[in-house]
């Protein structure tokens, strides 16, 4: 499980956001920052597994930076004189890192880019790293982060926490980016597949660390446990031979319920700041299967109350569709059905999918194989396409 | 840091304003000047400019400059005017983006020089 490429990812992403912190502060640039700790990561990728990682890599880590940047920014006699003074340990304010997670969150910069610097700046990611965790070529991941740290310096995206009136929002669009992380690495696991890279990982730390920074913010608490919620159940998703198991038939005692129970719990807490968010409500709805006992015996009702209090927050029609399941087991399948067909979620393959259970429930056999091998056509996700040849098996 | 924030008008937001008497145009130049006035100590420049139909581009790209009638990109958004503000980064331009009472649109981008 933990491998030594996960020991030294651990390491680095304790070390590599403080450091970045740290700099872009003293340096007052993000982007000659930014490449001096990201030069730093880089030669500690490529020694430490020979070398053995440092009993302070933090302090290598710095004075890599330092040296680096005392050879490179030669000519910028400022940087060099603040850069000389540095002494280890550098002293960040507390929030520091949370300053720089804003700036890579910022909506002046697209979500890409967001997503691509928070991972690089704040979880210390190679550039190499990314490309691989995402399926792109290594040349997009860099354009697209020097693009973002030019636009950074040359549109004065500010360095700072968000005025309060803005916090909000802000907050918001740095949990979407944590939320997308954990869902690409979610949905792009498998058991055949060695991740490069655990985004599932980076997610739930960077969640982790907003949660420490930020622990009044009820809807990051929400995050964390969502993610905390999933993870817990991550091993019984896959059957031995690699393929994709549905929740209902899940074997439940091979779940973490330690980690259920915990992230239950700090979603109780969240829930008494009386601030309710569509992370805390998909926690919600997610705790309430991971803490049923089978699937039978899972609180349909209630997932359905869940569902109707997420629409009214952020009405969207694949919300829809999921109440629409829940609904086939806290109605009936007709009534599930007739709400399905008024979605007009005709490009997606998990409408056709769900309406292929549906339909066989009401012994329309043909009407399932049907929109099964719709579902089919649409889906990229190989542990899903295999789920759906399965069924469509004679 | 000093940014201009162009105001682009579209198509619809044009038929509403055709569509409305002049009370209601009245009321809208007032929270046009409104909002000149809360930030006037960042505004450093301002001009609103004549319709799209009063443009002439001249193109230079092939020797000869070529004269045409109309702006430059034929296009459903259309640079009605613009402000020059002197402001500490793109979040406070942002803030003053956020509450322009008129046209729908604003693009902010930083002065070079």
């Amino acid at each position: 499980m933990t491998s030594p490429d996960a020991v030294l990812a651990r390491v680095v992403r304790e070390h590599a956001g403080r450091l970045a912190a740290s700099l872009v502060s003293l340096l007052g640039d993000f982007s000659a920052a930014e490449d001096l700790v990201a030069d730093a990561v880089e030669t500690a990728l490529r020694r430490w597994p020979v070398e053995g990682v440092p009993d302070r890599p933090d302090a290598w880590l710095f004075t890599v930076a330092k040296n680096r940047g005392l050879d490179v920014l030669r000519r910028q006699a400022r940087y060099r004189e603040k850069l000389a003074q540095l002494q280890w340990p550098v002293q960040p304010e507390p929030d520091d890192r949370l300053r720089l997670i804003f700036t890579c969150c910022h909506p002046a910069l697209s979500r890409e880019a967001q997503i691509a610097l928070t991972l690089r700046v704040v979880c210390g990611l190679t550039t190499a790293q990314i490309a691989r965790a995402f399926l792109v070529p290594e040349t997009t991941v860099a354009q697209r982060l020097t693009r973002a740290k030019r636009k950074i310096t040359d549109a004065g995206i500010p360095y700072r926490i968000p005025a309060p009136e803005e916090l909000g929002e802000r907050l918001a669009q740095v949990l979407h980016v944590v939320y997308l992380m954990f869902n690409e690495g979610y949905l792009s696991s498998s058991a055949d597949r060695v991740q490069s890279h655990d985004l599932v990982a980076d997610a739930d730390w960077l969640a982790l660390l907003l949660h420490a920074l930020m622990p009044r913010e009820p809807e990051i608490a929400g995050l964390l446990a969502l993610i905390r919620l999933h993870r817990a159940r991550a091993h019984a998703r896959f059957s031995p031979d690699g393929n994709l198991v549905q929740l209902q038939d899940q074997d439940r005692s091979r779940w973490d319920h330690q980690m259920i129970g915990e992230a239950v719990e700090l979603l109780t807490r969240a829930a008494r700041h009386r601030r309710p968010g569509p992370y805390q409500l998909q926690a919600a709805i997610v705790a309430c299967h991971a803490e049923a006992k089978s699937w039978e015996d899972t609180d349909w009702p209630q997932i359905v109350i869940l569902y109707d209090m997420l629409l009214c927050l952020s009405p969207s029609p694949v919300t829809r569709l999921h109440r629409a399941i829940a609904l086939r087991y806290a109605a009936s399948a007709e009534k599930a059905l007739a709400e399905l067909d008024s979605l007009g979620l005709d490009r997606y393959h998990l409408y056709h999918a769900t309406r292929a259970e549906l339909l066989r429930d009401l012994g329309r056999d043909d009407e399932a194989r049907e929109a099964d091998q719709r579902a089919l056509e649409l889906t990229v996700n190989p542990a899903e396409q295999a789920l759906l040849e399965q069924r469509l098996r004679p | 840091m000093k940014y201009v924030l162009m105001f682009c008008e579209t198509e619809q937001w044009e038929k509403d304003w055709e569509a409305m008497d002049q009370a209601e145009r009245d009321a809208g130049f007032a929270k046009v000047q409104q909002w000149m006035a809360e930030h006037a100590d960042k505004i450093t420049h301002n001009r609103k400019l004549a319709g799209p139909e009063t443009a002439t581009t001249v193109r230079l790209e092939n020797g000869e400059p070529i004269v045409t009638d109309g702006p430059f990109i034929e296009g459903k958004e259309v640079v009605s005017g613009y402000v020059e503000v002197e402001v500490a980064d793109l979040d406070e331009a942002l803030r003053m983006a956020r509450t322009w009472p008129a046209c729908p649109l604003v693009e902010i981008r930083p002065v070079l020089m």
